[in-house]
Formats: C-alpha cells, structure tokens, sequence
C-alpha cells in the first residue's frame, strides 16, 4: 500500500490507501479507481454495479452520519485492493462510530417511507461480506466475483 | 425551470409534468439535493400534480436518491396529485425491490405505459 492524498488521473491502480475530505472530484476518482480496476480484472457489468453502489453508500455513510458533527474539511480514508478475484475497500471516518444493529429496518412497514436508512442494507445485499470495527467508524467491504 | 445548471429535462404533455435525468449517476448528495429542489420547485407549481420521472438515461441510482425520491412521492400525494416512475433499468430496478419501494411507487416499463395509468 502506498499512502497518497490524491490518486493520480488516468494510472492503472489495483491497491492504494487515499485520504480525503467531503470533496466530489477526489470522491469520484477513487470510485471510478475501483471500478477501472475491476474491469481490468474481468469483473462483469453486475459485479461492477454492485460495488459502485456499495462504494457510493460506504462513502457518503461516513461523511454524513459519522462526520455529522465534524468540519467539512475532516477527511475519511480508504484503501482499496482489486485483484482477479476479489476487491477488498475498507472506509475509515473520524467520527464517534455507530453500532449497525442500532439502524432500524428499512424494509419495515413502518419504517418503509423514511428517507434514509436504507445504505448499509444496499450494501449488506450487493458487497459479499461487511465488518465494522469495534468503535463503528471503520467499515471494511468485500465483493467476491461469482464465479 | 430554464435554469443553466439544471439537472433535468422536463415537459409538459397531456397535463403531466414529464422529468428526465441528465446525470447517468445519481450518487452524489450535492446532485441529489439540487435534482430534489428542482423537483420540488415542480410539485409546487401544479395545482393537483401529475409527475411522471423517466430514468431512460441512469445507469446508477443511491439510497440518497431514494430517500429524496420518497419526499416527492409524499410532496405529491399532499396536494392529491399523481407520481409515476418509468424506464428503470433492471439492475437499479433491483435495487427499489431490495428495499421494497417497488410497493411504494407505482413503476412502469415505459413513458406510454405510465402516461396511460394517470387519472
């Protein structure tokens, strides 16, 4: 791994740790990373779909409900591995942390038009494994191609 | 809604305000609160709202959109109006089945299908 605050445009990557603040641009390009990554090691269109989501919801996760009470300058930090067989991204933020069993079921019928709660089950469903550390401000994804 | 930073394309037609996304992904909060305002801005305009949302163009939808998808469909129902969604890809289709909004909204294949269903 090698520690970098911005990944550069255009370099084929399949393993980094990048650390950055709520900002689109550096979002989108560690995302679009990941996906040209899988790619490049024959995961499909659906396997490619399944992460881009899972990436989108870990993501914003982290800046809106564990930054909540943060500057917006607080960075997150993810690193990510990509290999012919499985992508491994991890999204560390600097908030408290939160216990998943607290976020109640979306699917619910009281609960089925709230307007959020429903990230970490997109990802629960789509990624093939979800830990979070003890403290809850660390989450690591995993997505195994089906083979 | 002429604005120069809009995110949609809207019409008229037979009565039904018709919006269409002109972001392929529709991630990104900032995105998704401004598509919501505009949207909103919409709603608000109509007496009794008729909305038909196309996603013909989205390969990418977030729980975010979801949730402000939510607050048009009860912005809409608040003034008695009508909110269809067509042209869902079926991979993001899959996504409103997993969190069950597929009983929430009233989703079909096409603009033709959904135009007929309102009252």
């Amino acid at each position: 791994m090698h520690p970098s605050r911005v990944l550069p445009a255009g370099a084929a990557i399949d393993h980094a740790k990048v650390v950055f603040s709520n900002d689109h641009a550096a979002s989108e390009r560690v995302q679009d990373s990941i996906i040209e990554a899988m790619d490049r090691h024959g995961f499909g269109k659906a396997s490619r779909f399944a992460v881009r989501l899972a990436l989108a919801e870990g993501i914003a996760n982290a800046f809106k409900h564990g930054h909540k009470h943060l500057p917006s300058s607080a960075t997150i930090t993810m690193e990510f591995a990509v290999n012919s067989s499985k992508v491994v991204v991890s999204i560390e933020d600097q908030g408290p942390g939160f216990r998943p069993e607290d976020v109640p079921d979306p699917t619910l019928e009281e609960n089925v038009e709230r307007t959020s709660g429903r990230g970490i089950m997109l990802i629960r469903a789509y990624m093939t494994s979800i830990t979070h550390n003890a403290k809850g401000n660390r989450v690591e994804m995993v997505y195994t191609k089906p083979a | 809604m002429a604005a120069t930073n809009s995110r949609l394309r809207i019409k008229k037609a037979d009565g039904v305000v018709q919006v269409e996304f002109i972001d392929r992904n529709i991630l990104d909060e900032a995105n998704i609160q401004s598509i919501g305002e505009e949207v909103s801005a919409l709603v608000d305009a109509e007496a009794s709202p008729k909305l038909l949302i196309s996603f013909a163009n989205v390969d990418h939808l977030s729980s975010a959109a979801l949730g402000t998808l939510i607050t048009i469909n009860n912005r809409i129902r608040g003034k008695g109006g009508q909110l269809r969604l067509a042209n869902i890809d079926p991979q993001i289709y899959e996504v409103f089945v997993i969190t069950r909004l597929n009983k929430l909204f009233s989703i079909h294949e096409t603009t033709e299908a959904a135009m007929k269903t309102f009252t």
